[in-house]
């Protein structure tokens, strides 16, 4: 990740700074509402960045960062 | 046993399958068995923090650690602070980072001691004075066994296993529980206002950067501890460290579901219940799970449960004294003194796996058992400020010196611990005032802070004594990209 020898493309490892924000402020998602299957909003959006965090991971393996 | 590396690394060529159970029953341990679900009995939402930082360990995962197996594989390193050794070659600094993880460990494996404790107290073992202790002891000797015997490549085995029975009983238990509590939302509406953090106040930011610092100080900390470091450097590729980044988020989800035992915990009113009232009496929260698995769950699934429980602490433990016995041998032994051979090294570094055992042993009988959280947060705030050391210099190669470094990680380590002292060591949260808010902010976060700050304003002070001095290379920290 420190070297891009010409011809590579530049790395978008930094994307995943998206999640850290995302699960760190609790002012994004500490609310009752909306519930999902009885599941209040502050535990369902945090399960549901466990999803997009692996599918993140996932997308920056396969494209070789 | 050949060599250190065989016994300790599994010949650091552990393949992808093998790696998941052993990465995954190496980083989830008794602490989210019960010290979790524990923590969301009494404090409720806080408690969740957990998840964020289990979420926030997999970037830093696919970030850093490919870069830390290469340049270990390059150089035969097999430990954290050898690496650092290396790189900065300052022995002293080395030396530091080592008793800082042996340090930090030995709360951790006490930990997981403390979890089976709490176990054997459930199955109703209710002796007094030191026959309470008898089966803390039988733990004790079945686990310094089984790492001395066997090292790495049985833990890794015997993580299958723990994984396996782990999996099938929170599946089971987090179905059936629910069901005789009418479902998942009378549980969530059931708990009142703990079922979400506390709202700041105008001048008080309160559980909110709790939450948050506390999940992010906890995700720095995990690879820092020498059992992360040991289950990470024993796979076979940097590719399946990887791959592990994306597929052990699988983890997570049984993470939150255990969280949840603690509100189901609450909402059956175990607490109330005079079955066990002894058992919370001894145990205080941590007999949560034990006591809403035994109310709602056959007598048959319960044991099915404790044992995975149990294997549960017994593997990470294995794996903590495994990791410090390395840093004994390698990193306080060798620089000092030099072994006659390799497997010299490797037989006593057997041996200080049992030392390592004693001394969580000793933590556990020696300290009263209040917060079981609180142990593994307190050495969590020291090992946390090994981060420069071991993280920042993959990147500031140029920049960094090993005495700046130092110097950084005794102020993180002074300003840590004065922090806790002025605690009166009753929390790991520290409220910080900024301007006229106040911050409660987890105390290895706010103690990393001038540790980094310190560590990046002398460096440049001691570039001549650095001078030469690292023997890693460029291209030691080069992964293969696209390649893979």
């Amino acid at each position: 990740m420190d070297k891009h020898p010409a011809g590579t493309r530049a790395t978008l490892t930094w994307l995943l700074i998206i999640p850290v924000v995302a699960v760190v402020v609790p002012y994004f998602y500490n609310f009752y509402a909306p519930t999902l299957g009885g599941f209040p909003f502050f535990y369902w959006y945090q399960i549901a960045w466990v999803f997009l965090t692996a599918g993140l991971t996932w997308f920056l393996l396969r494209r070789g960062d | 046993m050949k060599n250190l590396s065989e016994w300790s690394l599994g010949g650091r060529n552990v393949g992808a399958v093998v790696s998941w159970f052993l990465v995954g029953g190496d980083l989830y341990t008794g602490y989210t068995f019960i010290a979790i679900p524990a923590l969301m009995y009494s404090s409720g939402a806080l408690g969740f923090y957990a998840l964020p930082y289990c979420i926030l360990i997999y970037p830093l995962l696919f970030v850093v650690f490919p870069k830390l197996w290469q340049v270990a594989k390059n150089h035969g390193y097999v430990t954290g602070p050898e690496y650092v050794r290396g790189r900065f070659g300052n022995r002293w600094l080395a030396l530091a980072i080592g008793l800082t993880g042996i340090i930090a460990t030995m709360p951790y494996i006490a930990l997981q001691l403390v979890s089976t404790q709490v176990l054997f107290g459930a199955l109703g073992w209710t002796g007094s004075g030191t026959l309470a202790y008898l089966p803390l002891v039988i733990s004790f000797l079945a686990l310094a066994a089984f790492s001395y015997q066997s090292g790495l490549r049985a833990s890794a085995l015997i993580a299958v296993v723990k994984g396996v029975l782990v999996y099938s009983a929170v599946i089971g238990a987090v179905i059936a529980i629910p069901l005789k509590l009418g479902g998942y939302g009378a549980i969530f509406s059931k708990i009142g206002a703990k079922v979400i953090l506390a709202a700041p106040t105008a001048h008080n930011l309160g559980q909110f950067s709790a939450y948050g610092t506390l999940a992010m100080g906890s995700a720095i900390a995990l690879y820092l501890y020498p059992h992360a470091i040991t289950g990470l450097l024993s796979s076979a590729s940097n590719k399946i460290i990887k791959r592990n980044a994306v597929t052990l988020h699988a983890f997570n989800l049984l993470l939150a579901f255990l969280a949840f035992l603690g509100l189901m915990a609450v909402v059956g009113g175990v607490g109330s219940d005079p079955a066990f009232a002894s058992g919370f009496k001894t145990f205080g929260s941590s007999f949560a799970v034990p006591a809403v698995l035994m109310k709602f769950l056959p007598d048959w699934f319960t044991g099915f449960a404790f044992a995975g429980i149990a294997v549960g602490c017994l593997v990470p433990a294995a794996i903590m004294a495994i990791g410090s016995a390395n840093i004994i041998a390698r990193d306080v032994v060798t620089p000092f003194a030099s072994w006659k051979s390799e497997a010299q090294e490797a037989r006593w570094a057997r041996a200080f796996s049992v030392l390592m055992v004693l001394g969580g042993l000793a933590f556990v009988i020696g300290i009263p058992m209040k917060e079981v959280v609180n142990f593994q947060l307190l050495g969590g705030i020291w090992i946390c400020q090994t981060a420069p050391a071991v993280f920042l210099s993959l990147y500031m190669r140029k920049y960094l010196t090993g005495w700046g470094v130092l110097l950084g990680w005794l102020v993180g380590m002074t300003v840590g611990t004065w922090m806790v002292v002025d605690n009166a060591f009753a929390s790991s949260v520290f409220t910080l005032p900024f301007f006229g808010t106040m911050i409660p902010s987890y105390i290895a976060l706010a103690a990393l802070i001038p540790n980094v700050i310190v560590a990046l304003v002398t460096s440049p002070l001691f570039r001549g004594a650095q001078a030469g001095k690292d023997e890693t290379l460029a291209t030691d920290y080069v992964t293969p990209q696209a390649a893979a």
